[in-house]
This record gives C-alpha cells, sequence and structure tokens, in this order.
C-alpha cells in the first residue's frame, strides 16, 4: 500500500507544472549568519541583481510566454546540519523549480544529495571543490572554477620571475584549502620550484608567529597558503611584523574583499588567485558585459562587486540561458542545455564537464590573479595575470 | 513483567507510534525531514540524562559518541562496503567500549572538573581526526549515492533512515525507563543526590558511573551513524560541534532533567522552536538571543524544567508520566 | 637553534596574555565555584571595545586600557546580579547553564549587530629583531602590561582590606557573613574583576591579532586549559600555567604539524586534570617541601 501512494506522490510530483501563473522559483540557503555570510551575502546580492533585472525585463523567455522570477532563501548559519532539511523544505514547500547552491564547498556537498535525491537542478556558484562531481550526480552544475585551478596562474607568472623559487605552503585544515594546495603543489613540483615547508593548521588558529618562525627557519622566499577570510589576513598582517621577507606571497580568498586594505603596509605586494575582478576584458556573447555588471552592481549597492557577488549573477545568467535555450522549465530539458552549454560571459568562459565521472565539473573557467599595489599613495587592486587581462604589472618582489 | 502494565510504557509506544503515523499518512515529507530532527534530539537528549539528570554528572562533550559513530559507521560502509545494520551496531558497540575505557579515566573527577574534561575530550578526539588519514583527515568522507540502492534508491531509503531512527528514539525513552526503575537506576539516583553517602551505603559508585557513561554512549552512536548516513557526508566539525552538545542539556534542562518524559519534551519543544525560528524573517538573525534569554529564565526561574512545572499543577501526573 | 629560541620567546610572550584570560576564569571560580561560560564573550568585547574606542573614538590604542577594565568591570557586576547572584548556592551545573546562556544571548546579539566580518586593530610598535627573527612591539608591549595588571591584582588581593574580604569569602563564605562582610557584594565585586580582566586579555589579543565575534570561543577554551593547568582559584597558578602553554606551544610548533597542537594541549589538559588536579601549582609546592 505504502509503495503504491509513494509511487503516485512521485508521480504527480514528475509531473507538476510550473508553479501557478508564470512564476519561476528558485530555492537557496545563503549564510546570513556565521563565518561564511560575508562571502555568503555578497553572492546573494550577485543573484538578486540578476533578478532584478531579468523581472524588469520582462521576465524569461520560454517559447511565447514570460515566466518572473521568485527566490525563496532561507539562512543556513554558515552550518551544514541545517543545509538538508532546507533545502527539502524549499523543494517541497516553496515549491521551488531550480536551485541555487549554498556557499562554500562543505555546504554544498551535503545540498548536493538533496539534488539528487529528488531531482532538481542545481548551480554552485560559491563551491570550489572538485571532489563533490566525482560521486555520480546529474544535476550538479558548478560555475566557477575549480579549487585545483586557483593558484596554477599565480605559479606561471612566479616562474617568470624566480625560476627557482623555495615554497612555504601554510594552509588552512579545510576541504577548500587543502584541495588548492594540494593542486598547487603539484604545479610547483612540476614547474621545478623546490618545496620547503608544506604545513596545514586548524582552521580556528588566530595566531600565526610560531607557524611564521618555521617559515622563516625554512628559508623560504615564496609562500602561497592561507585559507578562508580571517587566517588570511592574520597571515598577512603578521607575515609583515615579523619581517618573514617573503619575495611573492598568494594568499587564498582574504585578499579579494575591499576590507583587506585596512592592513595598510601589510596588504601591499599580496596576490589573491581571483575568480574575477572588475578590471577584467571577457567579451559576452549574452548578458551584460563587465562594465555593465560592474556599474548596475554600484549602483544598487554602492560598493565594488567581489568575486562572490559575480558568480551569484552568473548563475542565475547560465539558468536562464539554458532555459531559453531549451525552450522550457522542463528539468530534463534544462539539464541537456545546460550540458551542452559553453558560454562566453561577464564572467569569463562556462562550461561543464559532461562524462559520469565527473559530470557538473566546471572545465573552461579561469582564474585571474589580482595583486595590491601602491598607486598614487592608495592601495589599488591590479589584475596582474593572465595576460589577456592584465592592468598592470607584477610587482616583484614583494615591496 | 509489570513493567508492560504500567501506563507510561504504552505511552512511550503511543509516542513512538504517533511519530511513525504522522508523515507516512499522505506522505508528509517535509514533516518527515522535520521529524527525524526532534527524533535526534529526543535521542540525544534521553541518553544524555542518563548521567546528568540520574547521576548528576553533566557531560559536555556528549556530542563524542555520536561523531565517532557516525564515522564509524560511514567509514565503513564506504571502505569496506559493510551494510547498513551491520555498520551502525559496529559503531554502537565499539563506541560504548571506548566510552568504558575513558570513562574508567575521567569519571574520577568531581562536577565541574568532569564537566570540563568531557570538552577536553571532545575537543582531544576531534582534533586527532582532523588528522586521521583513513578517515578523510579534515576534509571527511563523502558517501556516493550509489550506497543507497541496496535500501532502494535515495527516496526509499530516507524513509527506512527515518523509521530506524525513531526507532532508535523509542529505545532510548525505553532505556531511559526501565534503568529508572531498576536498581541501578536507584544507585544512579542516589549518586546524582550525594555521591559519598551512597559509596558509604555501599553503591559500587565507580563501576556505575562507569557503566552509565559507556550506555549513555551506544544509542548515540548509532543516531550518529544514521545521521551522517543520510547526510552523505561526514566532517569533524560537524561531527564533534560541541554546540550540538550543548544544546543537548540545554533540551533536557528544558524539558526537566531527571524525569524520562522531560527530556523529550524539551527536546522535542526545542527543535519546533529553533525550526521557526530559522525560517522566520523577522527573528532568524536573533535565534540565538532567545535560546539563550529562554534558557536564562529556565535555570533562574523553573530549574525542574517543563516537567517541574507540570507536576506542581497536576501532582497526579507524577505517577503515570515519568 | 636560534629558530627554536625565538619561537619560544615569542610562546612566553603570548602565553603570559592565555594567563591573563585564565586569570580571571580561575578568580571567579575559586571565590565563588562558578565556571564563567561568559568569558569567551567578555574577551570578544574588549576586542570592539578596543577596535570602536581606537577607531571611532580616536583614543590611543593603548590608552583604551583603564577604559575597557573600569567599563567591563561595570559590566561584569550587573552580570553577576543579573546571572549568578540567583544560582549561587545551587549545583554548579546551574551557574554553568546561567553564563552559558547570557552567552548565547551576547554572540548571538553580535553577530547581530557586526556579522562574522573580520576587525583589525592597526597598533604597531617597533620590536627587536635578533638575526631573521623579528618580535613585534606589540607582543612584547601586550605582556608587558599583563605582568603589570597581574602585579596589581596581587597587591589588591594582598595588601588592602576589599582584597582581604574576597579572599575571606573565597575561603569560607558563611564565616565571612559571619564577620559581617556583605558576602554578596564582595562576589559581585570578583566576578566584575574577573570579568575585567577577561575584557582587557580581549583588548591586548586586538593589538597583536584580527578578530571576529566568534573569535572567544578559541581562546575561552584555551583560558580552561590554562585554568586547569594552574590549579582552580589560583590567579598567579594561572599565569604561569599561561607562560607554560605559551612556552609548549613555542617547542613543539617547529617540530610537529601544527594541526597536532591542538591534539596535544586537549590530551594534556584531560590528563593533568586526572592526575594532577592541582595543577602545575601543585607539583611546584609539593618541590618546596
Amino acid at each position: 500500500m505504502k509503495k503504491i501512494l509513494l509511487a503516485a506522490a512521485l508521480g504527480v510530483f514528475a509531473a507538476m507544472p510550473a508553479f501557478a501563473d508564470n512564476t519561476i522559483t528558485i530555492g537557496m540557503t545563503v549564510s546570513k549568519t556565521g563565518p561564511l555570510n560575508v562571502d555568503s551575502v555578497s553572492q546573494l546580492r550577485g543573484s538578486e541583481l540578476w533578478r532584478d533585472e531579468v523581472n524588469a525585463a520582462g521576465g524569461i523567455k520560454v517559447g511565447n510566454k514570460h515566466y518572473k522570477v521568485r527566490f525563496v532563501e532561507y539562512d543556513d548559519q554558515s552550518v551544514g546540519g541545517r543545509v538538508q532539511q532546507l533545502y527539502t523544505r524549499l523543494i517541497l514547500q516553496d515549491k521551488a523549480q531550480f536551485l541555487f547552491g549554498p556557499y562554500s564547498s562543505g555546504l554544498v556537498a551535503t545540498a548536493a544529495v538533496i539534488s539528487e535525491q529528488y531531482g532538481k537542478i542545481m548551480l554552485i556558484g560559491g563551491g570550489a571543490e572538485g571532489k563533490t562531481y566525482t560521486l555520480g550526480n546529474k544535476y550538479l552544475f558548478q560555475c566557477i572554477t575549480r579549487a585545483g585551478e586557483y593558484l596554477s596562474g599565480a605559479i606561471a607568472e612566479l616562474k617568470e620571475h624566480n625560476p627557482h623559487a623555495k615554497i612555504a605552503f601554510v594552509y588552512s585544515d579545510d576541504p577548500f584549502s587543502k584541495a588548492v594546495i594540494a593542486a598547487a603543489r603539484a604545479h610547483a613540483k612540476e614547474a621545478g620550484f623546490t618545496e620547503v615547508l608544506d604545513e596545514s593548521y586548524p582552521p580556528s588558529t588566530t595566531d600565526f608567529t610560531a607557524v611564521i618562525n618555521k617559515v622563516i627557519s625554512s628559508g623560504a622566499d615564496t609562500f602561497f597558503g592561507g585559507g578562508h577570510y580571517a587566517d588570511g589576513a592574520t597571515l598577512a598582517r603578521q607575515l609583515h611584523d615579523q619581517k618573514a621577507g617573503m619575495k611573492w606571497v598568494s594568499i587564498l580568498v582574504a585578499p579579494d574583499s575591499e576590507k583587506f586594505k585596512t592592513l595598510g603596509a601589510a596588504a601591499d605586494g599580496i596576490t589573491v588567485p581571483s575568480q574575477w575582478e572588475p578590471q577584467v576584458k571577457y567579451k559576452a556573447d549574452f548578458g551584460p558585459s563587465v562594465e555593465q555588471f560592474t556599474a548596475e552592481y554600484v549602483l544598487k549597492y554602492k560598493d565594488l562587486p567581489d568575486y562572490h557577488a559575480a558568480s551569484g549573477y552568473v548563475v542565475g545568467l547560465i539558468l536562464q540561458h539554458a532555459i531559453e535555450q531549451a525552450h522550457s522549465i522542463d528539468q530534463e530539458k534544462v539539464t541537456a542545455a545546460l550540458n551542452k552549454t559553453d558560454a562566453h560571459t561577464f564572467f569569463g568562459q562556462v562550461k561543464f564537464a559532461t562524462d559520469p565521472g565527473h559530470h557538473g565539473l566546471q572545465v573552461a573557467h579561469q582564474m585571474v590573479l589580482a595583486q595590491w599595489q601602491m598607486k598614487d599613495g592608495k592601495l589599488v587592486k591590479q589584475m596582474v595575470w593572465p595576460d589577456a587581462a592584465r592592468t598592470a604589472s607584477v610587482v616583484y618582489p614583494l615591496p | 513483567m509489570t513493567i508492560v502494565r504500567q501506563p507510561f510504557f504504552w505511552i512511550i509506544a503511543a509516542i513512538v507510534a504517533a511519530f511513525a503515523a504522522a508523515p507516512t499518512i499522505g506522505n508528509n515529507i517535509e514533516l518527515r525531514e522535520s521529524l527525524i530532527l526532534a527524533a535526534v534530539y529526543i535521542s540525544l537528549a534521553s541518553n544524555i540524562n542518563m548521567i546528568l539528570g540520574y547521576a548528576g554528572y553533566v557531560n559536555f562533550g556528549s556530542i563524542v559518541f555520536f561523531g565517532l559513530g557516525g564515522y564509524i559507521c560511514v567509514w565503513l560502509m564506504s571502505s569496506h562496503a559493510w551494510p547498513l545494520a551491520a555498520a551502525l551496531l559496529a559503531g554502537g558497540f565499539s563506541v560504548s567500549a571506548v566510552a568504558l575505557v575513558f570513562g574508567f579515566g575521567i569519571l574520577r573527577l568531581r562536577g565541574v572538573y568532569f564537566a570540563l574534561s568531557t570538552i577536553g575530550v571532545n575537543g582531544a578526539v576531534m582534533a586527532f581526526v582532523a588528522n586521521f588519514g583513513p578517515w578523510g583527515g579534515s576534509t571527511g568522507i563523502y558517501l556516493s549515492p550509489a550506497l543507497f540502492q541496496p535500501l532502494g534508491g535515495p527516496a526509499k531509503a530516507l524513509w527506512v533512515i527515518y523509521y530506524l531512527m525513531i526507532g532508535v528514539m523509542g529505545l532510548s525513552l525505553y532505556l531511559s525507563y526501565f534503568i529508572k526503575r531498576s536498581k541501578f537506576g536507584v544507585g544512579l539516583l542516589a549518586i546524582g543526590q550525594n555521591e559519598d553517602a551512597a559509596a558509604v551505603l555501599g553503591v559500587p559508585t565507580p563501576r556505575y558511573k562507569a557503566i552509565v557513561y559507556s550506555l549513555s554512549a551506544f544509542l548515540p552512536a548509532i543516531v550518529g551513524g544514521l545521521y551522517f548516513f543520510k547526510s552523505a557526508y561526514i566532517q569533524p566539525p560537524d561531527a564533534f560541534d560541541l554546540n550540538l552538545s550543548t544544546e543537548t542539556i540545554v533540551v533536557a534542562m528544558l524539558g526537566g532533567q531527571g524525569t524520562v518524559v522531560g527530556p523529550a519534551l524539551g527536546a522535542f519543544l526545542y527543535e519546533e522552536l529553533r525550526g521557526w525560528l530559522l525560517t522566520s524573517p523577522t527573528f532568524s538573525h536573533f535565534q540565538l538571543v532567545i535560546a539563550g534569554v529562554l534558557l536564562l529564565a529556565i535555570v533562574l526561574f523553573a530549574p525542574g524544567g517543563l516537567m517541574g512545572l507540570i507536576y506542581r499543577l497536576w501532582p497526579p501526573l507524577r505517577k503515570f508520566l515519568e | 637553534m636560534l629558530g627554536l629560541l625565538a619561537s619560544i620567546f615569542d610562546g612566553v610572550l603570548i602565553g603570559a596574555v592565555y594567563g591573563l584570560a585564565a586569570m580571571g576564569i580561575t578568580l571567579i571560580w575559586g571565590v565563588m565555584d562558578v565556571v564563567n561560560l561568559t568569558h569567551g564573550a567578555m574577551i570578544v568585547a574588549g576586542m570592539f571595545a578596543a577596535y570602536l574606542l581606537s577607531g571611532a573614538a580616536g583614543i590611543p590604542i593603548y590608552a583604551t586600557l583603564p577604559i575597557v577594565l573600569v567599563g567591563s568591570f561595570l559590566v561584569g557586576v550587573a552580570l553577576y546580579w543579573i546571572s549568578v547572584h540567583r544560582v549561587i548556592g545551587q549545583p554548579p551545573l546551574m551557574s554553568l547553564l546561567s553564563t552559558f546562556s547570557v552567552n548565547l544571548v551576547l554572540i548571538g546579539l553580535g553577530t547581530a549587530v557586526w556579522g562574522t566580518d573580520l576587525f583589525n586593530v592597526p597598533a604597531s610598535l617597533p620590536g627587536f629583531s635578533v638575526g631573521r627573527y623579528t618580535f613585534p612591539g606589540t607582543h612584547l608591549m601586550a605582556a608587558a602590561l599583563t605582568a603589570a595588571i597581574a602585579g596589581l591584582l596581587y597587591l589588591f588581593l594582598y595588601r588592602t582590606r576589599i582584597g582581604k574580604a574576597v579572599r575571606a569569602v573565597a575561603g569560607n563564605r558563611e564565616a565571612a557573613e559571619l564577620v559581617g562582610i556583605p558576602t554578596a557584594q564582595v562576589l559581585a565585586l570578583a566576578f566584575g574583576l574577573g570579568v575585567a580582566l577577561a575584557s582587557v586579555a580581549g583588548m591586548l589579543i586586538a593589538t597583536m591579532f584580527p578578530f571576529t565575534v566568534l573569535s572567544g570561543d578559541a581562546y575561552q577554551l584555551k583560558s580552561f586549559v590554562v585554568t586547569v593547568l594552574g590549579g582552580l582559584g589560583n590567579p598567579t597558578g594561572a599565569l604561569v600555567a599561561g607562560v607554560a602553554l605559551g612556552l609548549l606551544e613555542g617547542i613543539t610548533t617547529p617540530f610537529v604539524p601544527v594541526s597536532w597542537t591542538l591534539v596535544i594541549e586537549f590530551v594534556l589538559f584531560v590528563v593533568v586534570m586526572i592526575v594532577l588536579p592541582g595543577g602545575l601549582m601543585q607539583l611546584l609546592q609539593r618541590r618546596r617541601r
């Protein structure tokens, strides 16, 4: 009896038409509280900007109909424990037809389970770790560069300036940072660099004095590492205070924020791998151009967009494009359209792996490398790699 | 078996039946998802009640059982292809055994020292697991969706997990109840009142304490195994989250520690309140504040918790509702 | 070798600040048998006070110390009356939970107001260098101020009448009451002092490292480790133990991957409690005889 009920329920479920009158509901959790809130809210803002522009233009065009976009979002508190309950609620109670993933690889991994269990498309703008895509999913799509690629630009650029660099890897013991550094160490080896230190620290670490002394003892002249916001900023500050003498420093995530400027002299010269910066020169086949996006974001939020905001916008854009290509909002048709996507947008090129072993992994998007430099007495973020995106030459060694 | 004639025995059965029936009728998946979290809280609270409410020992780090049980189960299933039931039981027994060993060590400590040492144990285990390669270190273990196939696919597996979870919840309540009515339970309560007097009167206190500590580890380990199997992902900060441990204590206090139904009631209400707070647009920023204020009020003005209040209003209930 | 020495020296500097934070807990514990779980929140309060006073109000950073001291003392006294007074005689569980709930409220409000952004107090003092290793001036200053405050606390407890009253109440509350000491007021004062120590430690930490609303947790945990190591209720012990912990961290880091330091600290914590409940001071005192 239960089986029949279950089958009937699933049948109704699968045949469910679009929510009432021409609205598409997109569900997501946002880390409005908790350690991830700064980046997560930034990502939400980008998505909301997209939604508002789409609705202002009349909605997403599907055949002859226009669908307005409606968001439903909940606070996941930066904690995995609530994510699954909330996404299930989004699907069942709020009738979300499409999902945007949460921010951070850990939460994405948890949310992805729900995407598969209920067969709903989920686009990821905030989770770079690649392992989630090797578990066999059909509805997950990663729109940002994966963790393994984060530091390849930094390594390539470093090779031009210091082919015999001695590198210290000091990074947070979390899935994202570990994935980034593991790949970076392999790339560094290929490039002929010497690794003199490989240390991971607990993510809650607040004092790096001892570790930095270790870095000094190791004879390193190059530093790669960090994790998320708090630790990255502290590392930068303490490397400076302790006069560690690094000629090149690349730190993850933290330096991308405008707040990083407040570190003053400690920020000067620090490079950060970024998914996107307002100075990039990508050409867009559809959607806004880089300048348009930046201008509209500044108009709405009175602040320059960072790469989280850009990725928040692009997940909406890619979904919109796929729906328009599929002329439908049916899950299977849109999935097929997403699988075929090979798009050039303000965010860069977006294309997904389609083989079952890596389905959904982002294969085309590239990182850029930004560096904080002094310009007319003020700290400014410049693009230093790749050549196509360059706005200033790298300052080497560190001032 | 006079215990079967006691009304409370059937009250517990009714609770479990209600949990089983409510979401099943109408295939209400959203309700199921909410109730499963309530079941988790109820199980954890009931189990901690044995050492907290009966014996009077505050176990701040009780989450370590939940986390270890989760890790063992998930690891056995993903790396060694064990079936769910076997992995769960293996988790339960091994964590109990480890607890027994630890217990003999730290249960020598009294009062606040014991409470703090449990935080230390939890912290040490979490830091160790984060360094332990075979368990994925700080990255944790991911489960492939293929592991849901033996249970009939993801949708069906979620129901199976739910029924198992409320089964464990029922067992927790029964365990709590049987112990309370047994000689062992009387000994525990005596320890809770005045440990030295109890020892003088002949209660084998070290042994009893170690046994209850170990017992209070068994079911939470299984709950952990089920919970992380369902999440298909386990990571040290989620597995050994001190906040959950603390909430378990809050919930047991809220409902009325030392009673059987108190922790269950407290867990249920707290979980529903928190769930509501979480999705309410006005209050979601203030959930911590509200939880804190609530707890403070209980501690200052109603230390017997809800059951304390209820017993005072309707004394005859004491006989029926333990 | 130099690296190791540098590590140790710096560990001692930072350890002193850990000790200061722990003194706050141990004082309260010793005097009234209450474990103050608002400790972490008060450390954060000190951090934010330092940030706001030196930023918005433009007060030079080290001048904020007396302001933080007095302000947090008053807050501590208020907290005592709100959350601790009623649960004093009751089982320790109650005070644990009441202070814990206040912590939840404070951190919750803090998150609602400041989010979890990183904040940085731009303090810098010229340090000194030995070889390739530099000891930041801020670390040296923090350690010096800690020593000063510890000294003041000692003077207060052992050379003033009120201090004597505090020690009397700590020893035997009923007897103190009988002798005419207004114990409730003394307890409130002691609690306020303990909280003030936590906040000042927070302010000093803010001069050294960036922080968020959630930073308090990690320091609270370290404070507990130090308190236990130093022997409960023993402020001198707390200071010594803080330095010892800093030293331990300094020694182990060059040899052991940093991620194992936490394991070592926690294991030490549990073992010391079981084997040496009086902490390090007990060991040292036994030796003296």
